[in-house]
């Protein structure tokens, strides 16, 4: 009984607890910045470096993929099978959510299920699936192909991400609209795309990211003029074991940090919307 | 005289006898087993202000929604203006409507809402300017053009609404509850500003409420609305002082009603048995002897018979109960076994009427409506 009167006693144990979880999920990460800065071809820090000798670091691993052709092809690859995937996956994926929140819908809990598998099949098995499917097609080792197969991997997030959007959504402001004269196309234009667009938007921003993050399916469906970012440090690990691939990771870290203050914004910002 | 209350009822209309709203037989099902509007007729005059009262489930807002377009009837058929509207899509009535929560789009100002439906018809940038700052003064929210519907109180976004409805000129306007959600003072006021707003402009208005009060302050002719039927459609003051239907009679306003059988008929009046008392009445509709039906008295038609001749029907009664409520005093007592409540006006010489004591009460023959009793019960 003392020690709960304490105040602080048990909240240092618990405060101390926390900050352990954290360092020890983003402690692995972080590492990888300084060493992204080494001026030495190893993935350690150096003895320059623990004595902040301003000798041992460099932007040298930074140059290099700047420069190198097969980092800049993995570049526009990501962006170009990324963007097209996240178009597609967004597109579709709010069709989805629209259609499955009209209760006329038959066998909604069915067609959600189907749409939200891609997020909870091991990755593996959807790529070998994929893989297979796609060579009788003619669509392995295309942009097409894997533009697709992230597409498919990316639409559960938009799906649930706007379903839970149109949850709160007033049916009666798409009746407003149809009876002030507004066609179905121009009522989702103005009035129902505007108020569910946090949603739409943070379901891309994670379809984005789903693909631009994907390794296993560029592994099995794409050659080497498919490769990707991650694919492309995959190889590096496999094949080169150079610094380079650190330079990436921290350009990677930083965008997606960024990715992650924009749906933050939004959702904030879809928050104030909603109260207002 | 079915006949004539009705048409007593149509001449309240003010702008003539055109009908404007046809229901034809119209009926409503969703599973195809519950009757939500059943085989309904109505008629709504041009520039008639038309009220839909009743409970709730009684079907109402049922029919201003098949009226929109937002629900199609599994029967009968639907006119505006001669024209079936049956096959015509919502946003192609041109119909102004009032949602019960206003339904204003939140991530638009008040100009972009009063906007929109100029912008769909094409209307160039000046003359939805001009047609938007009109529709704001018409409901007294001039330089509201700028603000969000999240920033205006619950009157201002109910008269941003209204202005909704009408900046696009339609001829109907419907409006579903539209005061539901305002405090007490805010609603009356708003009750004389809609009034006076559909008075201005001589729109047709088909309004939806379940608050009788509101419908007889704001109505040309009211509908009252049960079970999915309509009981009697007439001007309020028609309603209440020639209730056809014991619903209406209940519905609106008080009444004492009193279940009996007819004992004689004699022309307009027939006396009436009553747990063993005799009371004459005036037949809204021809009885036969032998009939049931229900007595409908306003407690404050009745009265104490200070000396016996006052009135046509007097009986001795029990005091049971009463309350002073100010203005009046409440007495309830049993006519005929049933439960009977006097409304006595607090003037001089009410005389001291205390609980158990015996008083004599009575009304007149034409205070007493004698009306057929429901044959079926109510669905649902």
């Amino acid at each position: 009984m003392s020690a709960a009167r304490r105040p602080g006693a048990g909240h240092y144990v618990h405060m101390a607890f926390c900050v352990a979880v954290l360092f020890f999920l983003i402690a692995p990460i972080l590492v990888v910045v300084p060493l992204s800065f080494n001026a030495e071809p190893y993935f350690t820090f150096t003895e320059g470096m623990l004595r902040f000798d301003a000798e041992a670091y460099s932007l040298r691993w930074y140059e290099k993929v700047a420069t190198s052709d097969e980092w800049l092809r993995a570049l526009v690859n990501s962006f170009l099978i990324g963007g097209c995937a996240t178009a597609l996956a967004t597109g579709l994926g709010t069709l989805a959510a629209l259609g499955l929140a009209n209760p006329a819908m038959p066998a909604r809990p069915l067609v959600m299920g189907l749409l939200i598998s891609p997020m909870v099949t091991p990755v593996i098995i959807s790529a070998a699936g994929m893989f297979f499917f796609y060579s009788t097609l003619g669509l392995a080792q295309t942009h097409l192909g894997l533009i697709l197969a992230h597409a498919a991997l990316g639409t559960p997030f938009v799906v649930i991400t706007v379903t839970a959007t149109l949850t709160g959504f007033d049916t009666n402001l798409t009746r407003a609209a149809a009876n002030l004269g507004a066609g179905p196309w121009r009522s989702f234009r103005r009035v129902q795309l505007p108020l569910i667009a946090p949603g739409v938007v943070s379901g891309a921003l994670f379809a984005f990211a789903t693909s631009f993050d994907e390794v296993v399916t560029v592994l099995f469906m794409g050659g080497l003029e498919q490769r990707t970012i991650p694919r492309e440090m995959w190889a590096g690990i496999r094949e080169q074991i150079s610094p380079a691939i650190l330079a990436v990771a921290t350009l990677l870290i930083a965008f997606a940090v960024s990715l992650m203050l924009v749906v933050e914004w939004l959702r904030r910002r879809g928050l104030s919307e909603r109260s207002a | 005289m079915r006949e004539q209350a009705q048409q007593e009822g149509d001449e309240q209309a003010p702008h003539g006898v055109d009908a404007y709203v046809e229901f034809d037989g119209v009926s409503k099902s969703y599973d195809g087993v519950a009757q939500i509007v059943r085989n309904l007729d109505l008629t709504v005059h041009e520039g008639e202000f038309l009220t839909l009262l009743g409970p709730s489930g009684s079907g109402k807002t049922t029919c201003l929604m098949m009226l929109a377009g937002f629900e199609v009837p599994t029967g009968g058929s639907i006119r505006i203006n001669g024209q079936s509207v049956d096959a015509v899509p919502p946003r192609r009535r041109n119909i102004g409507m009032v949602f019960q929560n206003y339904a204003l789009f939140p991530h638009m100002t008040v100009g972009a809402n009063l906007a929109f439906p100029l912008e769909v018809r094409g209307l160039d940038k000046d003359a939805v300017a001009e047609r938007v700052a009109r529709a704001l003064r018409l409901v007294r929210l001039e330089g509201f053009e700028d603000r969000r519907p999240g920033q205006l109180s619950g009157g201002q976004q109910q008269r941003v609404a209204i202005a909704r409805a009408l900046v696009f000129e339609p001829r109907l306007v419907l409006m579903d509850e539209p005061l539901g959600a305002l405090d007490r003072r805010l609603r009356e006021e708003m009750q004389f500003e809609i009034r006076r707003i559909q008075r201005t402009l001589g729109v047709t208005v088909v309004y939806v409420t379940h608050d009788q009060q509101e419908a007889m302050a704001m109505s040309d002719r009211v509908a009252v609305f049960n079970g999915g039927r309509i009981e009697q459609v007439a001007a309020p003051e028609v309603l209440y002082e020639e209730p056809e239907r014991p619903f209406v009679a209940s519905f609106i306003g008080d009444n004492n009603l009193l279940h009996g059988v007819v004992a004689a008929v004699d022309g307009d009046t027939c006396d009436v048995t009553v747990g063993g008392l005799t009371v004459n009445a005036f037949m809204v509709e021809a009885h036969a002897v032998g009939d049931q039906v229900v007595l409908a008295v306003r407690p404050e038609r009745t009265g104490l018979a200070a000396e016996a001749g006052m009135y046509t029907n007097e009986f001795e009664v029990q005091v049971r109960d009463m309350a002073f409520l100010g203005d009046h005093l409440r007495v309830l007592t049993d006519v005929g076994g049933q439960g009977f409540v006097v409304k006595i006006p607090n003037i001089v010489g009410h005389g001291g009427v205390l609980a158990g004591e015996s008083v004599r009460i009575g009304w007149a023959t034409l205070d007493c409506r004698a009306l057929r009793p429901v044959e079926e019960a109510p669905a649902g």
